[in-house]
């Protein structure tokens, strides 16, 4: 018996042969990539209902569709980018770096991790079939206020337990890395040593345990309303509809930091690479994603300044909001002190990180402007918001993702791939994202609101624009798959190095691991960790 | 030298394919008509400032250094990775502008919020899809509907929106205020949440069902001022705007007057042609009916059942008229038309829509016999 345990244990665990080995696998590489690989194919699924709505928008009067299936559209392109693609994307990241960064064989729960991604599948998969179902996917918005989501088809219940699904799934990931973080680095990386992608994503994880179970309350609530005679967000009945607005946002406000601090994690990883220097104010950066986060629980009715609420409530909002910029605007200054002096290269990962600098303050600034109340009182629920969060999230979240996708993929493949065809890419995208987004200001101060399929004449020749912008941004899209898979099936066919990037491996350890790194990696924790990142 | 320039500017937009076909075309945000519009305005524009000053010294800092710290010119990377100096300036700076704008932001929201001592009150209900407004103090009260050119352009396929004038942004009855009078609102709904904008006005409020909202304004200028719903409401958000025409107080008192009369007087009943009950017909469905059952009476597949063959549109019009008096669980009760209306829509729905009942029904025949109309 003993014989047998002994042989076992020299055995090498590879991955299980044929498709078997995706289903079941428990290794963080494999579903880190499981998780970004279905995060692409979501991006371009909630990317071509962005396209219906350009197309839509293109010109004043009804073309395509029909009212209510456009408010579907702009409902699922939300939930499909937030919940599919945008979470699941920085979730696979986590998966693939976080145990290679902190010199960790795995995750710490490994079937958990296995769970938690096959619930996100179940959870998409059953967002999606609504679209199928009698009166039509759910159209009230990604926030699924009442009363007016409680006029949902037959889709309410299926969304509402698509919800919980997600939720359920968030909570195992952030859950998964906690327990990661805490308990397998490198007995020599201290807290204060970590990268900054392990730090971002460790608040993160407390974010997503906080507020997860918020969401699912206040939908459950909803369900409860629609089917068991609840009255808890309707007034004939001594509720109130905007007790599910303060409960979303306590939920919504961190959530959208969910999908912004990891982005934060993988610049602060990135630009002093190719800046060859050390991140500029690394303690500063822990503290001022922690202020970041802590901020943003205590800010949430800003998203509601015209719902009517006592004037004490407007200011006190308005200045905790205001609060915001100061740490915001110390990670800004710090990526912009990073790269002072430095010995800058412009490789794709890096055009898309400094974009990311450029675009992102830029939805800073207008979310300043939005947090001054009165002012407010005319932004909100217009075209200028629309702006200002896809600023937020496109040439944020999203750019990042791709400066991630650059970054890591030889990496993770053991591939270069093609520049040139790299940095077409974050030219067009760049590009088009501005004229895309950048017009929608102008739109939502001349008085377009948000949200609908038509639009008077005076708001033609922008959304035309817009509309341009966003055929070629979705169509640029199409150069980054391509480049996915051509990575993944050879690239350049340049053997690529440990390192891959100049000196990385004085930045962190997954750069001191082979390309590809080996299917178990760090079994034994290393002895030495870079300090370049601190 | 002005031609010179207009001729640019219009080069300009043909060298883009496009054309302004209006010229409410704005860029920025709009000053408006009242004391409030024009302090948020300034506000706005103080902060725009602010943030253009910050943006161009970030960004100047990132791009002198994009451009003179690369390693192809052969810079070599400095080593430093922080200054304590340097990061209590930048934490300390941002903090004293921040302050700077909440003094002016304060006392903007405080006036925002000052409802009291006003000359008069409206009460604003938003509905599915349109709005009803009820002068608190006088018996006016209308409803206010997207205008009739607009609605059919938008429901038919191919319709050219450049013919309507103000598309989208008309209503077959303005909200009329006096000018130079403190008017309170107090907002409401009737089903689901509206929002009631007027972005001359300087604000936009939800309308909360089963809630009262206040929001005041007092307007300078006489002039028409138009604006639409911004909560997401339904299928039909997008159609339902708001026009307010403020006019001086001798005008105002004329139109309270005539409204006033209007309102008082008895719908006439007196027999139509069946051409006139169509046309009166046609508008009266535009107004009441359109967005459920649709432009055709199609009603929507697996939502609202179609006009077109209905056993209960084509059958005896004794029967439709309950029906549509009474209501049923999805469909609301229409008791509110007068027989007049009753009389006109039925002879529409009838005889149209894909429908050929062949009769032709006159308000006497409509009339309820305890109607005092």
């Amino acid at each position: 018996m003993s014989a047998v345990v002994a042989e076992h244990d020299h055995h090498d665990h590879g991955p299980a042969k044929g498709l078997l080995r995706w289903i079941i696998t428990t290794n963080h590489k494999d579903i880190g990539t499981l998780y970004l690989l279905f995060a692409l194919a979501m991006f371009f699924v909630g990317g071509a209902m962005a396209m219906v709505i350009r197309a839509e928008l293109f010109e004043p009067g009804l073309q395509f569709v029909d009212p209510a299936f456009f408010n579907s559209m702009t409902t699922m392109h939300a939930l499909v980018m937030v919940f599919g693609a945008v979470m699941p994307a920085f979730v696979g990241l986590a998966n693939w770096m976080i145990p290679m960064m902190i010199g960790a064989p795995d995750m710490a729960l490994p079937r958990m991790n296995n769970m938690s991604f096959w619930l996100l599948v179940a959870g998409v998969l059953l967002l999606a079939s609504t679209l199928l179902m009698e009166g039509g996917a759910p159209a009230s918005g990604w926030t699924l206020y009442p009363p007016l989501v409680l006029q949902t088809g037959k889709a309410l219940p299926f969304a509402i337990f698509s919800v919980h699904l997600l939720g359920i799934s968030s909570i195992m990931g952030a859950i998964n890395i906690i327990a990661t973080i805490f308990n397998m680095r490198a007995p020599a990386m201290t807290l204060m040593k970590m990268p900054m992608f392990v730090w971002t994503w460790l608040i993160t994880a407390f974010l997503l345990i906080a507020i997860m179970p918020v969401f699912a309350g206040a939908v459950t609530m909803l369900l409860t309303d629609k089917f068991f005679q609840t009255s808890f967000f309707d007034a004939a009945g001594g509720g109130d509809p905007v007790l599910y607005q303060h409960i979303f946002w306590f939920f919504g406000h961190p959530e959208v930091y969910v999908m912004i601090l990891p982005t934060f994690g993988v610049a602060s990883t990135i630009i002093p690479v190719f800046a060859r220097k050390p991140l500029f104010g690394y303690s500063s950066m822990v503290y001022a994603t922690a202020a970041i986060a802590f901020l943003s629980f205590i800010v949430w009715a800003h998203h509601m300044f015209t719902v009517g609420m006592p004037i004490a409530g407007e200011l006190y909002f308005m200045y905790a909001t205001m609060l915001i910029a100061i740490p915001t605007g110390v990670k800004v200054f710090n990526w912009t002190a990073t790269m002072w002096k430095g010995s800058m290269t412009f490789e794709t990962p890096m055009l898309f990180s400094i974009a990311f600098v450029v675009l992102f303050t830029m939805g800073g600034f207008t979310g300043l402007m939005m947090a001054i109340a009165p002012v407010d009182f005319q932004y909100h629920d217009t075209y200028f918001i629309v702006a200002h969060f896809h600023y937020t999230l496109v040439p944020a979240s999203i750019f990042i993702l791709m400066a991630a996708g650059y970054f890591w993929l030889p990496k993770w493949t053991g591939h270069m791939y093609n520049e040139k065809i790299g940095q077409l890419h974050f030219w067009l995208s760049a590009i088009s994202v501005n004229i895309l987004f950048f017009p929608q200001h102008f739109l939502g101060l001349a008085g377009m609101p948000r949200r609908i399929p038509d639009y008077a004449i005076q708001f033609a020749d922008w959304n035309m624009i817009s509309s341009i912008g966003g055929f070629i941004f979705g169509a640029s899209q199409l150069l980054f798959l391509y480049i996915v898979v051509d990575t993944i099936r050879g690239g350049t066919g340049e053997k690529v190095t440990a390192e891959v990037w100049e000196d990385a491996s004085k930045h962190s350890l997954e750069w001191t691991l082979s390309s590809p790194p080996p299917y178990h990696s760090f079994t034994t924790p290393p002895t030495s960790i870079p300090t370049e990142h601190i | 030298m002005k031609k010179t320039k207009q001729l640019s500017a219009g080069l300009t937009l043909m060298a883009f394919g496009l054309g302004t076909a209006q010229a409410e075309y704005t860029l920025n945000l709009m000053k408006g008509v009242t004391k409030v519009s024009n302090d948020i305005y300034d506000l706005h524009m103080l902060i725009l400032w602010i943030c253009v000053f910050i943006g161009i010294g970030v960004f100047g800092t990132m791009f002198y250094s994009i451009y003179h710290h690369r390693k192809s010119r052969g810079h070599k990377a400095a080593q430093f990775h922080e200054n304590t100096t340097v990061e209590i300036m930048w934490t300390i700076i941002p903090t004293l502008i921040l302050i700077g704008m909440a003094i002016p932001a304060t006392k903007a929201m405080i006036e925002l919020d000052d409802v009291q001592e006003s000359d008069m009150t409206i009460q604003i209900t938003g509905k599915q899809w349109y709005w009803d407004y009820k002068y608190l103090g006088n018996d006016i009260q209308f409803e206010s509907h997207l205008d009739e050119a607009s609605e059919k352009v938008h429901r038919t396929a191919g319709a050219n929106p450049h013919s309507v004038p103000h598309y989208l942004l008309n209503v077959d009855k303005p909200l009329v205020i006096p000018v130079n009078k403190k008017i309170r609102f107090v907002l409401t709904s009737a089903d689901v949440i509206h929002s009631w904008w007027v972005p001359d006005l300087g604000w936009k409020k939800d309308a909360n069902p089963g809630f009262i909202n206040e929001a005041w304004t007092s307007v300078d200028k006489a002039g028409t001022y138009r604006g639409q719903c911004t909560e997401l409401c339904g299928r039909d958000h997008g159609f339902m705007p708001i026009v307010v025409i403020a006019m001086e107080q001798p005008e105002y008192d004329a139109w309270v007057e005539k409204t006033l009369a209007q309102q008082k007087q008895k719908p006439d009943l007196s027999d139509q042609s069946s051409g006139d009950l169509m046309a009166h017909g046609e508008s009266v469905y535009l107004k009441n009916c359109v967005a459920c059952h649709q432009i055709d009476g199609a009603g929507i597949p697996g939502l609202v059942p179609a006009l077109t063959g209905s056993a209960i549109a084509t059958g005896k019009w004794e029967s439709l008229d309950g029906f549509l008096r009474a209501g049923t669980a999805k469909m609301p009760s229409f008791a509110k038309l007068n027989a007049k209306e009753f009389a006109e829509l039925m002879t529409y729905v009838r005889n149209n829509l894909g429908n050929k009942v062949g009769d032709t029904l006159q308000p006497k025949q409509t009339a309820l016999p305890d109607d005092d109309d």
